[in-house]
């Protein structure tokens, strides 16, 4: 199967160097409270990644801006969510 | 003293178009603000656009919009692991101009409809993200935005902010979407030579085909998939309610390699170029999802406000709809010399009523309740459907009679005859 950064590589994004538009509220809520990390799942873009130990790492250069993390996020509202700065983040050259 | 106007419109997709094209139009003095490079930067759709609610807006709009294909063919699947059941709608009258709906691409399309948003007087500004409302007591009275000295005043500000609306929410006007209200859609467009689009769907040039499937390939989640041609492209996409991609863990990447890899699908799009992977969310909680959609100074309409006939696959359509009224409604209070107070601005709400938006809403109302209660609307009986043709096309020497005998006993063995009944009895008041 193709990898999601495979996908992502087609598309063209501006990133904002070092302001990601979204956040962990705090990164041991992740590791020891949620059980079911439904954000590594359902992500579009698999910016979410569970690692060994449990934490949870963010990377939102490839985000699709969709909207998906902050709203499953529902039992911990753990994910501090906005819109890039204007004119950063995913610009798609077809939608 | 800063700048002041009389509407301020927040996004550029299709229904802030339509609403800042109608309202500078009308001669009021908009502003509008758009957050990516260009109008349709941020913005994702199949897609296929209906000529009416644009019509309305421009009635010769076909002069020089950029549109793909009209389409002469709608296609419904069911699908199963390996195959499908289908139907077939396909008509010279779709194929006869003035025709009823295209596909598009929407970046190329919302370049082109804010074009004439700005011929319409309207003032554009992109690269700039609204952060949040200015109020004066309950009333929104202007915007805040991430350029520097970034308020900016109006009388009424128009929310066309998309699905996630996080202004309504940062105000307080709504609380946050449920995850069992919006579906997470996936698409890809690939690329190929329009000769052979139009030999593997059977179509002449500027003709088109849109097909519609359920079943299998949302994995018993609450869902559908599509696959629409473009002049020189294909879109596809699947998209199931967020609760059940949580409760069911399968990565939406995984669910649409999936649907590619489908016998029925995998032909069609052979040897094309991908070219974008796009991700959207899709309000389709229904009527009974519609958050407030006015108040004191604002106005909400599109995705932001939950516009979308999910039974009919309609949403830009209602958000152009929406957009117009919205703006027809403070050009009207305008010119009556009224103020925007939401007592006034529930015109808004009134024209909504009278339209096809709210109608059709309030028809299908119970239906994301029934769909999202009954999952063997998409597992069960796609697969006893696929089965059942299976079973009588195929020429094994067994009678037709013990054939129809195991396909009823495999239909009362999944669902029982009481099941069945009442599953019949669902979907009649779903669609009734």
């Amino acid at each position: 199967m193709i990898k999601v950064e495979e996908k992502l590589f087609q598309n063209r994004y501006k990133v904002d160097a070092g302001k990601p538009h979204i956040q962990i509220v705090d990164a041991e809520v992740c590791q020891l409270e949620c059980q079911t990390k439904p954000c590594t799942s359902c992500c579009p873009a698999s910016c979410y990644t569970a690692e060994g130990d449990g934490q949870v790492t963010l990377i939102t250069d490839g985000c699709l801006e969709c909207g998906t993390c902050r709203i499953i996020c529902s039992e911990y509202l753990n994910v501090q969510w906005d819109y890039p700065r204007g004119g950063y983040g995913i610009q798609f050259k077809f939608g | 003293m800063p700048e002041k106007f009389d509407v301020i419109v927040v996004g550029a997709g299709p229904s802030g178009n339509a609403a800042t094209y109608t309202a500078a139009k009308a001669g009021l003095k908009v502003l509008q603000v758009e957050r990516g490079e260009s109008p349709g930067a941020k913005n994702v759709q199949g897609a296929i656009l209906y000529s009416d609610a644009l019509e309305k807006i421009i009635p010769d709009f076909r002069d020089d919009a950029p549109l793909e294909r009209h389409l002469i063919e709608q296609r419904m699947w069911m699908l199963d692991d390996d195959s499908y059941v289908g139907s077939t709608y396909r008509s010279q009258a779709f194929n006869t101009p003035p025709y009823n709906r295209y596909t598009i691409i929407r970046a190329q399309f919302d370049r082109w409809f804010s074009s004439k948003v700005q011929q319409a007087g309207a003032l554009v500004i992109c690269e700039t993200t609204v952060t949040g409302l200015h109020m004066d007591g309950n009333c929104v009275v202007g915007i805040q935005t991430d350029r520097i000295g970034g308020s900016v005043y109006a009388d009424a500000v128009i929310l066309a902010d998309g699905v996630n609306s996080l202004l309504a929410k940062k105000a307080g006007f709504h609380p946050e979407l449920r995850a069992r209200d919006v579906a997470l859609a996936v698409k890809e467009i690939h690329f190929l030579p329009d000769t052979t689009i139009e030999s593997r769907f059977n179509i002449g040039p500027e003709e088109g085909v849109a097909i519609e499937m359920a079943g299998k390939i949302t994995r018993g989640m609450v869902g559908t998939g599509f696959l629409y041609t473009n002049k020189e492209s294909l879109t596809l996409g699947v998209g199931c309610l967020l609760s059940d991609l949580r409760t069911h863990r399968i990565s939406p990447h995984a669910l649409i390699e999936q649907m590619k890899a489908h016998p029925a699908i995998r032909p069609l799009i052979e040897g094309g170029e991908m070219k974008e992977y796009s991700a959207h969310l899709i309000p389709e909680g229904g009527y009974n999802a519609i958050p407030r959609i006015h108040g004191d100074g604002w106005m909400m309409v599109g995705d932001a406000g939950m516009f979308v006939n999910s039974a009919h696959r309609e949403g830009s359509n209602l958000a152009m709809t929406t957009g117009r009224l919205a703006a027809q409604t403070v050009v009207e209070l305008r010119r009556e010399g009224k103020a925007f107070t939401a007592a006034n601005l529930a015109r808004y709400r009134t024209k909504l009523e009278d339209s096809f938006v709210m109608k059709d809403l309030k028809k299908y109302r119970d239906m994301p309740a029934v769909l999202e209660n009954n999952p063997q609307f998409f597992t069960q009986y796609p697969e006893l459907i696929n089965r059942a043709a299976h079973t009588m096309l195929l020429v094994d020497g067994a009678d037709k009679r013990s054939k129809e005998r195991a396909v009823r006993q495999s239909f009362v063995g999944k669902r029982s005859r009481l099941g069945l009944l009442g599953d019949a009895f669902k979907l009649w008041r779903a669609f009734e």
